[in-house]
């Protein structure tokens, strides 16, 4: 009976992950026809690549400053879209556009947003007289600044994700309860910091879960906005071994630098789950 | 402890449609036990969350201890409510439950503890402060968010149908702790219920409403036996009162109140009714009758006969029985107000 599913699981799920096992501690590249088993040689070239080292270091950054803005913002579009008012279905459409547009449609369109030359930003920002025309920002050709909106772009995606989640958790706390807080005392601040959110924390656990391993291999945005750049200075994992292993041929190194993702992911996985496991229970 | 007052009070929910409370004028009386009663959509429990704050009056005003709060948030009211759910807070222990208000409050740190122990002692409940919510049965949670209101000292007590999450033998024990605990504390208190056993048994006076309106107020005894109108008469009281139609006037008398007519003395009203069912009870018999003569004839009646009196009365047989005058009541069968009483011809 089950037969079916298991092997269509092997089949899409199995047998790419050992694939990716097999390549990291062998040898191939792109139009090579032999294997010869290398063990960690792989790993350790990668390890001593600065240009990997960046990439872990870029991915960690991404992914947590990314979720931090999501997990805030969601938390305040949640509230705000708790109650009904005027107009919320279309402003939770709008809220939703970025998770259901195609992901490379939005990145090209904030592409050309923060380009050097055609940016609407710096437009604004010259009319503005904040800055001097031809001074304008480099948004994606100066290491910091490119960083920074990588991260505001992925984390404008993420965000429609996080918020539907954080509102179905929002929506399931009985009126109830804040109401009694707001009876026993308690203003805006305090019923949001000692009631709402940690009766939300198994949700928000989830909802992290979910972003961080949405974010930690992703590539899209990095590949469509900067490709890297400048100087490598904008890698993360994902499009490091995309970049090294399809692009570059060397699949084995690509193969190598993706499984350094599972480690860390089992890892986060676990600690989520236990976070969410543990706030159900009390 | 302060006095509650609404003037005008109204509550409409939906434009052009019936308020959900219309116009309602109240007035406690200092340390009172106030009851709202009515069935579901009266409007009760809407009433006492604008009197709370957490519902926000179409017009009218609401008044504790003399001062208008009708725009003031619940915060600001010096109230403390207790939920039909009890909506204690999960996450947190019986001890930083009730310890919550005092530090929303701003009470000083070191006054805390001892106002919580005291709130639990007075709840029996100073066993339970380490514990979740979750691990609580019924009444625990119930005593927890009791002593979560009074641990502040509130001047007004609102309490929304807090008995009705309990089974039928702790609900009695729960309202005697209940109003021991009222006289206890003597704050003013309003508790909302469609129980009219919970209602006659712990208030000092019952607001009945129906459709948003105050159909009477009045002590448990004034509601119970002289009714304002036949909504009041048919809603207490079960079985209801019995209402027969006499023209252009009804007139009602308790199911207690009918008799086998041996039994009635003084000036009494006789029928003579065919039984047609008889419920044993234990501590009384039910009687389902129909008026077999007179211009009456037809109309059904339900009598309640206490077991301390021997009659044997079967299904079907016709008996003689009686009403004591003193105890009709008469409606206008137009809009049913109470009229005064009258001599029918029941013949």
């Amino acid at each position: 009976m089950f037969v079916p599913a298991v092997l269509y699981i092997a089949g899409l799920i199995g047998v790419p992950l050992i694939l990716a096992f097999l390549y990291s501690v062998g040898d191939v590249t792109v139009g090579s026809v032999g294997y010869h088993f290398v063990g960690l040689a792989n790993f350790r070239s990668v390890l001593q690549n600065p240009a990997f080292r960046g990439a872990l270091l870029h991915s960690f950054i991404f992914t947590i400053s990314a979720q931090l803005i999501v997990i805030v913002g969601a938390n305040v579009l949640a509230m705000a879209l708790r109650h009904p008012f005027r107009g919320r279905g279309l402003v939770r459409f709008f809220c939703l556009l970025p998770w259901v547009a195609p992901i490379s449609l939005g990145a090209i369109g904030w592409k050309w947003i923060l380009d050097s030359i055609y940016s609407v930003i710096n437009w604004g920002l010259v009319r503005l007289h904040l800055v001097k025309p031809f001074d304008a920002p480099m948004w994606l050709g100066e290491p910091t600044l490119a960083m920074i909106s990588v991260i505001l772009v992925h984390a404008w995606r993420m965000l429609p994700f996080s918020t539907v989640i954080l509102l179905a958790g929002l929506t399931a706390i009985p009126r109830d309860i804040p109401e009694a807080a707001a009876v026993d005392g308690a203003g805006f601040w305090r019923t949001h910091f000692e009631i709402t959110l940690p009766m939300m924390r198994p949700v928000i656990a989830v909802a992290l879960l979910f972003g961080i391993i949405f974010t930690f291999t992703d590539m899209t945005v990095v590949y469509i906005l900067t490709r890297g750049g400048p100087y490598d200075t904008t890698h993360v994992l994902p499009s490091y071994a995309f970049f090294a292993g399809i692009l570059g041929g060397s699949l084995a190194e690509g193969a190598a630098v993706s499984v350094f993702l599972v480690p860390i992911l089992v890892l986060v996985a676990w600690a989520m789950l236990r976070v969410a496991h543990r706030s159900e229970v009390v | 402890m302060a006095i509650v007052e609404t003037r005008d009070l109204t509550k409409v929910f939906k434009q052009g449609q019936l308020g959900a409370v219309n116009e309602v004028n109240l007035l406690t009386r200092e340390g009172e036990f106030m009851v709202f009663l009515g069935p579901s959509g009266s409007g009760k429990t809407t009433l006492l969350r604008m009197i709370a704050g957490l519902e926000e009056p179409t017009s009218g005003d609401v008044l504790i201890g003399g001062r208008v709060v009708t725009r003031l948030p619940p915060r600001e009211r010096r109230i403390a409510m207790v939920f039909q759910s009890y909506a204690l807070y999960p996450h947190l222990s019986v001890y930083k439950n009730i310890v919550f208000p005092l530090r929303a409050q701003k009470v000083p740190k070191e006054q805390r503890r001892p106002k919580v122990e005291w709130a639990a002692g007075l709840l029996g409940i100073g066993e339970l402060l380490e514990r979740k919510p979750r691990e609580l049965s019924g009444g625990e949670r119930q005593r927890v968010a009791l002593a979560r209101a009074i641990v502040r000292e509130p001047s007004v007590f609102l309490l929304d149908e807090p008995l009705s999450n309990l089974d039928a033998k702790l609900r009695a024990s729960a309202r005697d702790e209940l109003t021991q605990f009222h006289r206890r504390i003597g704050t003013t208190t309003i508790y909302v219920t469609h129980d009219q056993v919970e209602a006659m048994a712990m208030g000092d006076r019952i607001v009945v409403l129906d459709k948003g309106l105050v159909r009477q107020v009045g002590s448990p005894r004034e509601v119970y036996d002289d009714p304002a109108d036949t909504f009041v008469a048919t809603f207490l009281g079960s079985p209801p009162m019995n209402l027969v139609d006499h023209g252009d006037v009804l007139a009602g008398f308790r199911p207690e109140h009918l008799l086998p007519a041996a039994l009635v003395q003084g000036p009494a009203v006789a029928i003579t009714a065919r039984v047609t069912n008889v419920e044993y009870l234990g501590n009384e018999r039910v009687l389902y009758a129909q008026i077999q003569d007179g211009r009456f004839a037809g109309q059904r009646l339900i009598g309640r006969l206490p077991s301390v009196y021997h009659v044997e009365i079967a299904d079907g047989e016709v008996v003689p029985l009686a009403i004591p005058e003193r105890n009709l009541r008469y409606f206008a069968k137009s809009d049913g107000r109470r009229v005064p009483p009258r001599s029918l011809a029941w013949q």
